[in-house]
């Protein structure tokens, strides 16, 4: 087995070979190249997309350039969300306090691009030097009449998880907001989809469809206007579990919304989310509605994911994603189109969800929480993967060891969500896994000139 | 139009950065360190530092980018993070082996005011560093300075701790380049490998960010210069730094500590920088210039000539690093082109700003620091329309909704692969930028001329 840092020796386990509760939750050993990042990033990824908007971020540049527009969350309207705002700290503000700053650039930035609500992210160095940043967002939301909240997103304070919560915190301040609009009584937020390659789109389709009205979007396409009468949807529908179950939470507890956790990913996640949420309402023409609507879908792409399926059959993938939820569903989409896993890993699972991975895994997977390059790249040869499926850090190994890739991260081209997104990946998994540049890898060359001096 | 409420008219802002053209030290730092042999970058701060560096390198280089991290606590910053770099250095040397750990901080750790000189002595005298291995430190506080400037910190900081002066001269030079590609660090080396000249150039991240394809996934590239070839940088004859603000550090530090006298260049960009550059080292290593260079230089220089009238009078506006804004001054300058705006979120100092008019002329709009941002930029284009950007990525907003070419140049490009295998120094780099350049303006003129003006002989 691979060379494992001691203290995360209970993080990595062997399907069919070791027998303890995966450890998971703790903040990654001092030294470690972890692929995972801060408070900051959890809370800017999760508030992103609501494109109408501002979002300051308090602190030195880096924090700013890092996150201007790398996400494709797309609007359907405003972009406001594109732009990259900064109060830029400088050594004047680490000494003296970057209150004042703080208060001028919202005063512009508000006065200049009127938004709806401002965010404003606080980084690092915030707390340490003393800022309020509240008190300062109270006042500037007093004299400009809009909402504007601070997140309380430092980065050292916890893990990426800890982001979420803080930016459900802020999010939650814009609800309640808006009691005149009429909502249907067949209604729902839906929570936890950020539109990355318009992925809201297709499923609040799919709803609409049904007869359900989608009051809002948390925060993919978002608007504050609709997350202002968030409060009075009949249903939240979770999906991204890690990021936004929290705010489902505290909307149960305050508006007594009830909530489900569903996956939109891979043709079961995706009917039994649809066939949860109108069971949820009972309602026999909802339901019938829904069935036509899976069924229709599904039948339209069997027949090439049956093609997909025989070039794909037998090959093997490994992942290692943020939020172990989405990979869940990345198994079982796997399977359809003949793929096993042989190694699955998150950043961010919890020991349920570990134990989840162990059921629906074969004998001799390898799960892992907040792996490194290293480690990984020896499971991946160690189990022979075809396959890796991840983010922007981890696509690069994939190539360099020759093997195919395809990013269900932020940097995702195609809608991966709903069933034309099943489509959509088993097609991307397909021209990757089956490309002809890999007949010039070294490894496949190795590996083939093996195989064949065994048949002679 | 993405950037629909840029309006033309400049305001004075006090407090604001709207899209940003710079980033913070560190991801410099750990570039620098990526150019030495066997050397991991490691973050002194939260994950997600390293985190967000780590992508910003693989997102420009489209190559695997190892650096730890302090991983900093609550606890960290309220006790200082010493017990997170001591556990750090233990892990990192019993499970990835680097030779060389590179620590660089960050705003949380220069807030906190972990000392590293004091705390990484004491883990040599406990005994924490393993025998033959090397933990070293830069300062790079992200509410200082830029990216450049955190890459220029880390080089001194690699001559500080390894360069030594043994009092035995040896006959190499030193070349210290400033934040430029691999493929530009390779095409300096060519040029001196061409003349015969025996060199160090540090740091050397080509064969590190820019790596072959051989089916195996490696912590440490072929590539990056050595730890014996940096000792022996104090006792080269002489070191050549390019670009003033990203290397002059590291060459002055040689000065001082090691007694190597130094010389200044701009970067081998476009055709008089090149020859002074090649001219310096011809004189500092006494050796002559060979005709395979000779021909490189004609031939940039014959299509220089051949091409002139499509370049001439072309309007460029520039954003970027100052070092490479300057190489992009002279090259557009050379070939007759006028400079309208140069802006850097770095600020360089007064010597660049004479330097840009130097090579521009009086009339070109110069901005640099806080508020020269992209925002500014596209308000200047506003003002007076280019016809042509030069900049990174983030060019490319302002370009679509204003309809203009751009030629990628500068960090970061996360939308095309050119910039880690072709460069534009030395005079290749120079034909190759020459010819994008002629491509932009020529494929414009073709998609817009009239009927009756479309020419077939261009």
């Amino acid at each position: 087995m691979v060379e494992i840092l001691e203290e995360r020796a209970r993080q990595v386990f062997e399907k069919g070979k070791d027998g303890y509760a995966i450890e998971c939750g703790k903040t990654s050993a001092a030294g470690s190249v972890s692929q995972r990042a801060c408070v900051f990033c959890g809370s800017r990824v999760v508030l992103y997309p609501i494109a109408d908007a501002l979002h300051l971020i308090h602190g030195p540049i880096g924090c700013a350039a890092y996150t201007w527009d790398i996400r494709g969350s797309m609007s359907s309207g405003p972009e406001l969300h594109r732009m990259s705002f900064s109060t830029d700290l400088g050594e004047n503000e680490v000494i003296y306090g970057g209150e004042k700053k703080l208060y001028a650039a919202l005063c512009e930035l508000i006065d200049h691009y009127e938004p709806k609500a401002a965010f404003v992210y606080s980084t690092c160095i915030v707390g340490l030097i003393g800022d309020d940043v509240g008190a300062v967002c109270a006042r500037v939301s007093r004299e400009k009449g809009i909402p504007v909240l601070p997140v309380n997103s430092e980065g050292f304070k916890g893990t990426k998880k800890d982001g979420y919560r803080a930016a459900c915190e802020a999010v939650f301040k814009l609800t309640g907001k808006d009691d005149e609009t009429p909502v249907s009584r067949l209604s729902i937020n839906i929570l936890g989809d950020f539109n990355l390659a318009g992925e809201t789109w297709i499923i609040k389709d799919y709803y609409r469809r049904m007869g359900i009205e989608v009051v809002s979007c948390i925060t993919g396409d978002g608007r504050v206007g609709e997350i202002a009468r968030s409060h009075r949807a009949a249903l939240n529908v979770v999906q991204c579990s890690g990021s936004m179950t929290y705010l489902a939470k505290m909307m149960k507890e305050a508006y007594g919304i009830p909530f489900m956790r569903v996956s939109y990913f891979g043709i079961e996640d995706m009917s039994k989310a649809l066939y949860d949420v109108a069971e949820h309402f009972g309602d026999a023409e909802t339901l019938e509605r829904t069935r036509e609507l899976v069924y229709g879908e599904v039948n339209a792409l069997l027949p090439e994911l049956a093609a997909i399926k025989a070039d794909l059959d037998g090959k093997k993938a490994a992942i290692y994603v943020g939020g172990s939820f989405k990979s869940f569903a990345l198994v079982k989409a796997l399977r359809h189109i003949g793929m096993r896993t042989v190694v699955v890993g998150s950043q961010t699972g919890t020991p349920e969800d570990y134990e989840y991975l162990k059921e629906i895994t074969d004998e001799g997977t390898v799960i892992c929480d907040d792996t490194n390059p290293l480690e990984l790249s020896r499971f991946i040869m160690e189990k022979g993967a075809d396959l890796l499926i991840g983010g922007v850090k981890e696509r690069p190994i994939a190539y360099k060891m020759g093997i195919a890739f395809c990013d269900h991260n932020h940097e995702r081209k195609e809608a991966l969500a709903g069933f034309s997104g099943m489509l959509n990946f088993a097609r991307e998994v397909r021209a990757s896994v089956m490309s002809p540049v890999w007949k010039f890898s070294p490894a496949r060359i190795a590996a083939q000139s093996a195989a064949k001096g065994g048949q002679t | 139009m993405l950037l629909r409420h840029t309006p033309k008219e400049v305001a004075e802002r006090s407090a604001l950065t709207i899209n940003p053209a710079k980033t913070c030290q560190p991801v410099g730092a750990m570039y620098a360190a990526l150019g030495v042999h066997k050397c991991l970058p490691h973050s002194h701060g939260s994950q997600g530092c390293c985190a967000y560096h780590r992508s910003a390198l693989t997102r420009h280089y489209k190559d695997p980018i190892m650096a730890t991290t302090s991983s900093f606590t609550e606890g960290a910053s309220v006790f200082g993070g010493q017990a997170n770099i001591l556990e750090a250095i233990q892990n990192i040397f019993n499970l990835y082996d680097p030779d060389i750990i590179a620590v660089h901080t960050t705003c949380l750790s220069e807030v906190i005011g972990d000392d590293l000189t004091q705390i990484l002595n004491k883990a040599a005298v406990d005994g924490k560093i393993p025998a033959n291995k090397k933990v070293i430190h830069a300062n790079t506080p992200s509410f200082k300075g830029s990216h450049v400037t955190g890459y220029s910190s880390m080089v001194s900081s690699f001559v500080q701790h390894f360069s030594e002066n043994t009092g035995k001269k040896l006959k190499q030079i030193n070349l210290v380049p400033s934040f430029i590609e691999p493929s530009d660090m390779s095409e300096i080396k060519h040029l001196a490998d061409s003349m015969g000249v025996k060199y160090v150039m540090l740091p050397d991240t080509s064969d590190v960010v820019n790596g072959p394809m051989d089916g195996k996934f490696r912590m440490y590239p072929k590539g990056g210069t050595t730890l014996d070839q940096i000792r022996s940088m104090g006792d080269s004859m002489r070191s050549i730094a390019l670009g003033r603000v990203g290397s002059l550090a590291a060459a002055k530090l040689l000065d001082t500590k090691c007694k190597v006298p130094y010389d200044v260049f701009d970067l081998p960009i476009g055709l008089k920088a090149t020859d002074d550059f090649v001219d310096a080292m011809r004189k500092a290593a006494g050796v002559s210039v060979p005709e395979s260079l000779m021909l490189e230089r004609g031939q940039y220089l014959d299509v220089m000539i051949d091409m002139n009238q499509y370049a001439s009078g072309k309007k460029v506006s520039l954003v970027g690093d100052p070092d490479i804004l300057i190489g992009m001054a002279a090259f557009c300058a050379e070939n007759d082109m006028k400079v309208l705006h140069v802006v850097s979120g770095t600020a360089p100092g007064p010597k660049f700003e004479r330097r840009i008019k130097e090579l521009c002329g009086d009339g070109v709009v110069v901005k640099t620091g806080p508020q020269a941002d992209m925002f500014y930029f596209h308000q200047l284009i506003k003002s007076e329309r280019p016809d042509l950007v030069f900049g990174n990525t983030y060019c490319k907003y302002i370009c679509r909704d204003e309809d203009i070419p751009l030629i990628r140049v500068g960090f970061p490009i996360y939308d095309r692969i050119g910039h880690s295998y072709f460069p534009v120094t030395g005079y290749r780099g120079g034909l190759r930028l020459l010819e994008r350049v002629l491509d932009a303006v020529m494929d414009r003129q073709d998609r817009d001329a009239l009927e009756e003006k479309f020419e077939l002989v261009m």
